[in-house]
């Protein structure tokens, strides 16, 4: 009998301290911001790449016009939307951003079959380099793309499942995160052959 | 295959087999505890599932493809021992026969998270990817050192250094290059002053932590009931490996939880006086095993059996791939 009395306050403190998630909910959403952060800055990092990857092209494809205007294009939209960390619970500002970004993933792709065509451009050790650094950049962009959506998850997870849910619509009121599509990334990312 | 086996044994006893025998020998809390083992095993082995599986860490030359000679692998070691000595960054090799259909670059992530290598909270660790079938090297950064270690420097190297070695066939040469330049590009980058040395030394304060926790759990799980102290400590202390070193291996939680049995009935016994009042003829079955040395064993164990690991360093994908 004695035994049963002390578990109890040992359940109710366990119970306080992991029970009903106020801390842990909001350190998912701030994994979920932070997650962000990483996505937006691998795909910055892509649209900076932009202007000289065309300049190099430029220098060996002169009469390419058209996909240039494509990329560059792209790359402008891409620069107009622009996702806060506010409005990552709203579906179609990331469908958005999405689409835009995946657009630009398609003109570089272009950009590069072009490239493939010209020898002496292929042999460039300055286009080599960005062909590496748009490669690094891509693969960031995925890394940091499945990061933010397993914090997506997590955090999703955490505020629809009991205690942490009556936490939430208690007290915190936190949204629903949106995760990135898959298939539109897979598309996205330009294959570059040697 | 054992349990379909088991339980119609125990059902019908007394059939003047040998085996019935033994089974109403064993108390049913046992087979209970063993069940919970099978389980535990089930559920290990189905994580571990289709997809190729990182290798465990074994030393900073791992050569799993077999594509290095020993004198060269000797030498590295030697080399990145001391590199990590001095500038505590963390170079590791990895050679596997192949990707098995998986991409180069989502393998490599995934080779990093596993491992961790680089210090933490400073996050200077390179792995170097071999993979021999597909003919594909890549350079993985840590987020500490992608300022020195570029995408662009990281693509010379695979491209001038490693490549030209390898499509002449020679991997050691290409290897040994690769690493050169490595420590070469990252040297000055972090200094050791402020760091360990590496080897098992990070798990350590962690796992005591949990350890302590599954102390208290013990205990109480244990003075309520035999069983329940047993199967909390079966599955209890593999859990507390497997978070505290991820690599271990099926066999060796195997062990661990055979020890979490033993340290299930043991320390309720010891600490809260006395143990449950029914089934006390239970007695004899540990009085064997002797009471303090396994608690350690089972730290120390967990603790060399991995043998080396990573600083928790962490990677955002950086890099260069290349193909010979």
């Amino acid at each position: 009998m004695r035994r049963w009395v002390v578990l109890i306050p040992v359940l109710v403190i366990l119970f306080g301290l992991y029970g009903c998630g106020y801390n842990a909910v909001q350190a998912k959403e701030e994994a979920v911001f932070a997650a962000w952060g990483d996505v937006e800055a691998a795909y910055q990092r892509r649209a900076d790449l932009v202007p000289n990857l065309v300049e190099v092209v430029k220098g060996y494809a002169k009469h390419e016009n058209e996909t240039f205007t494509q990329v560059t294009e792209a790359r402008a939209k891409v620069g107009s939307i622009q996702i806060s960390k506010d409005t990552l619970n709203q579906p179609q500002a990331l469908e958005r951003f999405q689409q835009a970004q995946s657009q630009l993933g398609g003109a570089l792709s272009r950009l590069l079959v072009v490239a493939e065509q010209y020898p002496d451009l292929k042999a460039n050790q300055n286009f080599l380099d960005l062909q590496n650094q748009l490669e690094g950049t891509e693969n960031r962009i995925n890394v940091a793309r499945v990061r933010y959506n397993r914090a997506v998850q997590e955090f999703n997870t955490s505020i629809r499942t009991f205690p942490n849910s009556l936490t939430n619509s208690w007290f915190l009121h936190l949204v629903r995160k949106e995760p990135f599509k898959a298939d539109e990334g897979a598309r996205a990312a330009p294959k570059v052959k040697f | 295959m054992t349990r379909p086996a088991l339980l119609p044994t125990r059902r019908t006893p007394g059939k003047g087999r040998p085996i019935p025998d033994l089974s109403s020998a064993i108390p049913r809390p046992w087979l209970v505890v063993f069940l919970l083992l099978l389980v535990l095993a089930a559920c290990l082995t189905s994580q571990s599932g289709a997809a190729l599986s990182v290798p465990p860490l074994y030393a900073y030359i791992n050569d799993y493809a077999g594509m290095i000679s020993k004198e060269t692998a000797g030498d590295l070691e030697q080399e990145l021992i001391q590199f990590e000595r001095t500038d505590s960054t963390q170079i590791v090799v990895l050679t596997i026969p192949s990707l098995e259909g998986e991409d180069l670059e989502g393998f490599s992530i995934k080779v990093a998270e596993a491992w961790k290598v680089g210090q933490k909270g400073v996050d200077n660790g390179v792995i170097l990817l071999v993979a021999r079938d597909e003919r594909k090297v890549r350079i993985e950064v840590g987020r500490g050192l992608e300022g020195k270690l570029t995408d662009l420097v990281s693509g010379r190297i695979v491209r001038d250094e490693i490549i030209p070695s390898f499509r002449a066939g020679d991997f050691d040469s290409g290897v040994r290059n690769g690493v050169s330049a490595i420590v070469g590009v990252t040297r000055g980058e972090y200094k050791a002053n402020d760091f360990r040395p590496l080897r098992g030394r990070n798990g350590v304060p962690p796992i005591l932590t949990l350890l302590i926790f599954l102390f208290i759990v013990l205990v109480f799980a244990g003075s309520f009931s035999r069983v329940l102290g047993a199967a909390t400590g079966a599955i209890g202390l593999p859990v507390v490996a497997k978070l505290a070193f991820s690599t271990l291996s099926l066999p060796i939680l195997g062990g661990i939880a055979a020890l979490g049995v033993v340290g299930g009935l043991l320390l309720p016994t010891l600490f809260s006086g006395g143990g449950p009042g029914k089934g006390g003829g239970g007695g004899p079955w540990f009085g064997g095993f002797g009471g303090g040395p396994w608690f350690g064993g089972g730290s120390s164990g967990g603790d060399s059996g991995g043998g080396f690991f990573g600083g928790g360093g962490d990677f955002g994908g950086g890099g260069a791939s290349g193909d010979w």
